[in-house]
């Protein structure tokens, strides 16, 4: 099967991978392009682990085909930290205790993202409805919103 | 956020923790929260191979063919495994420490115990590649009874679940079929009890489902190595496992892991460790054999399902006066560590409760389920789901309150538990008054001054009771007797000899024989049986008050606790408060 050449920005870095078909966004990341942050939990779109946004918007990595991200701005939790400076929901995720076994961290901290760049002060509903497509099964969610609203309204929440 | 209560015990602490109570940050945490944390499928390996297994359709069957041609021909594959391809291919988890007989292969050879039991593995250049293959594989099954209920594996003429254990139930040490527990007289208890309670807990298998599957990474290193990212809660654990069933010397795997996407005890099973060492080994490139989310929820091993029996005996006042329990414990088709569950549930019965009387059988039962493991208190969780719901069963039939009824029946430093130790580090008192008062649930002044460290050991509560026999003399089942002991095990046996014969019910009763029983000479019989002793109900150190319904009956005033001890030299540090080194005092 011929391999179909495929270009997007990866956090803000121009990336291009020869995919197949009926390749997925999430294997292109882990496989092609080395970016482990989005996980594989279920390949169903059930548990949200694979949460990536594309053109800001939160969509599930394991159900997008990467042909269809010719072009688009892709970013995952990679690219959250500014260099050595972490985000402000990846810092008030850690002084939170906001992340158990890690795995559905990467996913949490993305949907997160989305919320708070649409919403700099959602309230704790909206916290929970931006989180409930992401699984933890260590069950911390408690610790998780209440990082996600320390985050907001943070003075670093938008970064230049 | 986190609570240290300084105030309780504390007599026996020294206030020199630099850690505890204070909030530390974990070491994995920036990992975790940028993304680089590495779980095992976080490698990239250049030409990796993806394994994928054919899975039993059956609960039960024989296996009359397997026609691997088709597969092996497929595009991509590069090896198709069987289980004679598999050097070692009987193991049992716990066979590196000596316990249990090996019963479980990688791949099945001519039956199939669960449905979901792996066949054929299958080796190819792509994960699509590996799942397309595995439709071509054709086996040829004859179907076979089977059995899914703990207490029907256990009948005679049930259907063999594992052939190592045929009579459906775990051989410990090869002679005993199940674990056992005598203290006392039940039935002689039951007697005399005011009221007697039984009631039937069935729990349901409960899969992990961690967000990360169960999987591993294989992949040659030079001088005939192989590295191995794995998902394993217990690396070592499954170091010797896949270096047992592929046999090569254990410093010929070099595992890497301990970082789990989720565990709860689902990754202590090596599901997947064997064969992917193996298929890097017969390929001689990177496999990656990684369960998916369907596989891990159908059959990654789940809690066992427990069904407990719990018999009480209560008086008026709120006093248990003897427990009997009966418990069996749902392996599935394999051992796994359910053998381990069933010693760690006898070893928490009665529950944190001084009780007089008690008795209590836990059956280890094989059935063609998926083979269940650990998790997360196995083998005490469910039993104690048990305990406490008859706990309040108990007290609502006493008329108490069921904090208080729990602060009376509490065990207290110095209490004789059955399994003939003495309670130390007791707090279950000081857990209730802890809890009452946060829920603000009002418990009476006499209950908020009572306290583990006082009034344990009374009298009778430090006793060994006189334990009965059976006919045999030994620690029989009481429902073989026919009427009253015959024998007792005289007050204060602190150590039952080991019966020198095999005691396993399953023969006496029509059940198939044990494999591999031993015969030595008869067992010994109590030389001296005493008249059991007379039961009367213990001094009681604490009589609850009245609560929403006061008890009909009122026990006698209680003499007051014994003085406690004069101060003797004590340890310090953690030495103190560890099981495993002695007492807290």
């Amino acid at each position: 099967m011929a391999k179909i050449p495929v270009q997007f920005r990866l956090n803000g870095t121009d990336r291009a991978a020869f995919v197949d078909a009926p390749e997925t966004l999430l294997n292109t990341l882990r496989r092609s392009l080395g970016d482990f942050a989005p996980k594989y939990g279920c390949g169903q779109g059930a548990c949200g682990v694979c949460t990536v946004l594309i053109d800001g918007e939160p969509h599930l990595s394991c159900l997008t085909l990467s042909v269809a991200c010719e072009g688009r701005q892709v970013e995952t939790a990679s690219g959250m930290a500014d260099g050595p400076e972490l985000h402000p929901l990846q810092a008030q995720f850690m002084e939170h205790f906001a992340a158990q076994c890690g795995f559905c961290t990467p996913g949490m901290l993305t949907a997160a993202r989305a919320l708070l760049d649409r919403n700099p002060n959602p309230t704790r509903d909206e916290v929970i409805e931006a989180i409930s497509g992401n699984i933890c099964r260590c069950t911390g969610y408690e610790p998780i919103v209440a990082a996600i609203l320390a985050a907001a309204g943070s003075p670093g929440l938008r970064r230049a | 956020m986190l609570e240290l209560r300084k105030d309780l015990f504390a007599d026996e602490r020294d206030d020199n923790l630099n850690v505890i109570g204070k909030g530390i940050q974990r070491q994995d945490m920036p990992g975790h929260v940028t993304g680089l944390t590495r779980y095992f499928d976080d490698h990239a390996f250049d030409g990796m191979l993806h394994l994928k297994v054919v899975r039993s359709p059956h609960a039960s069957a024989r296996i009359r063919s397997i026609d691997i041609a088709a597969a092996a021909r497929a595009p991509g594959v590069k090896r198709v495994l069987r289980a004679a391809d598999v050097p070692v291919n009987k193991n049992t988890l716990l066979s590196l420490i000596n316990f249990g007989k090996d019963d479980e292969p990688s791949l099945a050879v001519d039956q199939v115990h669960y449905k979901g039991e792996p066949v054929v593995a299958i080796i190819a250049e792509t994960e699509a590649q590996a799942l397309a293959a595995k439709k071509l594989v054709r086996i040829d099954y004859e179907p076979m009874p089977a059995v899914f209920d703990v207490e029907e594996a256990l009948k005679p003429g049930a259907p063999v679940v594992n052939e190592t254990y045929p009579a459906n139930y775990f051989e410990y040490h090869e002679r005993f079929d199940h674990q056992k527990l005598r203290f006392g007289d039940v039935e002689r208890a039951f007697a005399s009890a005011d009221m007697v309670l039984e009631h039937r807990y069935q729990m349901s298998p409960i899969e992990h489902a961690p967000t990360e599957t169960n999987g591993s990474i294989a992949a040659p290193e030079q001088n005939g190595r192989f590295v191995v990212h794995s998902c394993a809660q217990g690396l070592f654990f499954a170091l010797g496992t896949a270096a047992k069933i592929v046999a090569v010397e254990s410093n010929r795997l070099h595992f890497i892991g301990g970082t789990v996407g989720g565990g709860f005890g689902g990754k202590v099973d090596s599901l997947t460790e064997p064969l992917a060492v193996l298929g890097a080994m017969v390929t001689g490139r990177p496999v990656r054999f990684v369960l998916d989310r369907e596989e891990e929820m159908l059959y990654g091993s789940p809690r066992g399902a427990e069904r407990i029996y719990i018999k009480d005996g209560l008086m008026r006042d709120g006093r248990i006066v003897a427990r009997q329990i009966r418990s069996y414990f749902d392996a599935g088709a394999y051992t796994r560590l359910s053998s381990y569950a069933a010693i760690k549930c006898t070893a928490h019965l009665p529950g944190p409760y001084w009780i007089p009387n008690v008795s209590s059988d836990v059956h280890v039962a094989y059935t063609n389920r998926c083979p269940s493991t650990a998790m997360r208190g196995f083998g005490i969780t469910a039993v104690d789901f048990a305990l406490e719901v008859q706990m309040d069963r108990l007290a609502e039939a006493a008329g108490m309150d069921p904090m208080e009824f729990r602060i009376l029946n509490a065990y207290r430093d110095g209490d004789m538990k059955p399994h003939r130790r003495k309670a130390s580090n007791t707090a279950l008192i000081e857990c209730v008054q802890v809890a009452a008062g946060k829920a603000n649930w009002p418990i009476s002044e006499q209950g908020k001054r009572q306290s583990s460290l006082t009034g344990g050991g009374a009298g009778e509560r430090a006793q060994i009771p006189a334990t009965v026999l059976d006919a045999r003399g030994q620690i029989g089942r009481p429902d073989t007797r026919q009427s009253g002991p015959t024998q007792t095990l005289p007050a204060g046996t602190s150590r039952i000899a080991p019966s020198k014969q095999p005691v396993m019910e399953g023969a006496r009763d029509g059940r198939a024989a044990p494999t591999q029983v031993p015969r030595y000479e008869p067992a010994r019989t109590a030389t001296q049986p005493l008249a059991p002793a007379a039961y009367a109900p213990p001094p009681s150190p604490y009589q609850p008050v009245a609560g929403r319904q006061p008890p009909p009956y009122q026990p006698p005033p209680a003499p007051p606790s014994p003085a406690p001890a004069p101060a003797t030299q004590t340890q310090h540090g953690a030495v103190r408060f560890s099981s495993v080194f002695g007492r807290r005092r």
